[in-house]
């Protein structure tokens, strides 16, 4: 790969695409080496210590556990992952709908909007065993569970969006004659659009969450039910190797969303150095 | 270039002021505006009475909390008057009239729309159909050397080019009157001094009637037919100022001895109300 640089009849030869892709951005190469160093790390203090491995297993014991039985570990990976989207899917359209109402309606301002903020104090783990009590262990909970802990952001962070439009377009659009729903779409919606991205991102992360917590009280099925299975059978590299699955599926989660914002407003500040490279 | 109905009604000055009222596009009457605070009402504009003639460029000049811009948002039907009439095209003012065309100091461009489409925006608002005007926006945006720039964002743009861009949407739709509230305020001088040039091409090519605020004394007497020269505390119309100046303008004019004279008389207003000391 190095030598390529030197000469510059390898540079011209045609590169293949994973070889421009390893070219082409040093954050991700980067990463892929601090990553190998770290497990590398890990394993070497895990045999040189002599650790127990139910205490904290090497990588290795890990990666054995991750490929023991990857259908019955990707079944639990497709439960989780299916309740978290769903919990997801409600509370961004759920959210969104009540920030409208909330920016648009004084009574709801008042009452909806500052209940939601007081009942944000309670902690939501605190009551999902209440859930499973009034509507089983079946998926329903662990998707309430994930609407409730995520939609909070959500409402929040489009409120602010929707309230922040500049009082200049608005008059802009009353000269013209444009009427409440045209101002809406074409001005507070698409100049809401950045807050309510970043009150996706955080939460399509905390739907995993509470998904793992509705699993963790009561569930037969899903990656918080495999951690809490495997602690029980002191199977400390299944537990480690859930973990693994769980914040791999948190990370790309978030790259969808973040890919998604990159195609709706590529205009946004976030993503204009995109265009100053060329 | 053939211009000027006001300056030819000059010669009989006693009839002047009946030629233009009965040509005027805009009249106002008695007109005054108060604004509610807690130290009781605030006369921001006191006993207006102005007519701006079709085809005419008027200036209002004045210091800052003279009512120059609340002057503008009356006419813009962004604020309602307290009292007297409003004539816009033979109706009285209610609400945004028809035909109007504005200019704000901040470009007030939508950051998720390019160009074209910002410059389309009002006749969205005014629910015309978009397709018909798209070759007529991009001549516009020709004339002002924007062509290449329609595809673009703006925030790809200079200060000066946004402006160009806002002046393009506000003439789209080619209304009648077009306001400017201190339109190349926030300018560096050079760009003021070519935008000043380019509204006068366009204005005199269009004959459009244009109502344009500014503090800036020489920009007034560059651009204009009359200048309005406002006083604060109550904000009212001190003098109206005939500038008789050959067209085309040019900005070497503004080391002619004329222009000079114009200048002075103008400065000679304001320091007889104080404004420079206080």
């Amino acid at each position: 790969m190095t030598d390529s640089a030197v000469t510059p009849l390898n540079k011209a030869a045609p590169a293949s695409g994973l070889h421009r892709w390893w070219q082409g951005s040093s954050r991700l190469r980067f990463l892929i080496v601090f990553t190998v160093v770290v497990i590398g790390l890990w394993e070497w203090a895990c045999r040189a210590s002599g650790v127990k491995s139910f205490t904290f297993p090497a990588p290795s014991l890990v990666w054995r556990e991750l490929i023991a039985d990857p259908m019955w570990l990707a079944q639990n990976t497709a439960y989780t992952l299916s309740a978290a989207l769903a919990g997801f899917a409600i509370s961004a359209a759920l959210g969104l709908l009540l920030s409208i109402g909330i920016v648009y309606s004084r009574v709801l301002d008042r009452t909806l909007f500052t209940s939601l903020v007081a009942s944000n104090a309670i902690p939501k783990v605190a009551i999902a065993p209440l859930f499973v009590l009034w509507i089983g262990t079946g998926i329903e909970s662990k998707v309430l569970m994930a609407v409730l802990v995520s939609i909070f952001p959500m409402v929040v962070d489009s409120v602010v969006g929707l309230r922040s439009v500049d009082p200049g377009t608005l008059d802009l659009a009353r000269t013209y004659r444009g009427s409440n729903l045209q101002i809406f779409w074409k001005i507070r919606f698409p100049g809401a659009l950045p807050s309510i991205f970043a009150g996706m991102k955080v939460a399509i992360s905390l739907a995993l969450v509470g998904t793992i917590v509705g699993e963790f009280v009561g569930s037969n099925w899903g990656l918080g039910f495999v951690i809490l299975q495997s602690q029980g059978q002191f199977n400390t590299p299944r537990v480690f190797a859930a973990i693994l699955v769980l914040s791999v599926l948190g990370i790309v989660l978030y790259q969808i969303v973040d890919l998604i914002e990159r195609r709706a407003m590529p205009w946004h500040v976030s993503h204009r150095n995109r265009h100053d490279d060329h | 270039m053939t211009m000027v109905a006001p300056a030819q009604a000059d010669n009989q000055v006693t009839v002047a002021s009946d030629v233009r009222a009965a040509d005027a596009l805009v009249k106002l009457r008695s007109v005054y505006k108060t604004y509610e605070s807690d130290r009781g009402n605030i006369l921001a504009l006191e006993n207006i009475n102005l007519d701006i003639g079709k085809g005419e460029f008027l200036s209002l000049l004045g210091p800052s909390g003279c009512g120059k811009s609340t002057l503008l948002r009356c006419l813009a039907g962004l604020e309602r008057i307290s009292g007297g009439e409003v004539w816009v095209d033979g109706k009285a003012l209610a609400g945004p009239p028809e035909n109007l065309g504005i200019v704000f100091q901040r470009d007030m461009l939508l950051d998720w729309r390019t160009v074209l489409d910002n410059v389309l925006l009002p006749l969205e608002f005014l629910r015309r159909p978009t397709k018909p005007y798209v070759e007529p926006a991009l001549k516009l945006l020709e004339t002002f050397g924007l062509r290449r720039s329609a595809d673009r964002y703006p925030w790809e743009l200079s200060g000066g080019m946004r402006q160009r861009v806002a002046i393009c949407r506000a003439l789209l739709s080619d209304p009648a009157l077009l306001l400017m509230d201190e339109p190349f305020g926030a300018l560096d001088a050079i760009t003021r001094d070519n935008l000043n040039i380019e509204l006068q091409r366009i204005w005199t090519q269009t004959h459009k009637t244009i109502l344009f605020i500014t503090h800036s004394i020489n920009e007034a007497i560059l651009l204009s037919n009359r200048v309005a020269v406002m006083a604060r505390d109550p904000g009212r119309i001190e003098e109206i100022v005939e500038v008789d100046l050959p067209w085309p303008r040019t900005l070497a004019m503004r080391e002619t001895p004329e222009f000079i004279h114009y200048a002075a008389r103008v400065r000679t207003i304001f320091e007889r109300l104080g404004a420079f000391t206080g």
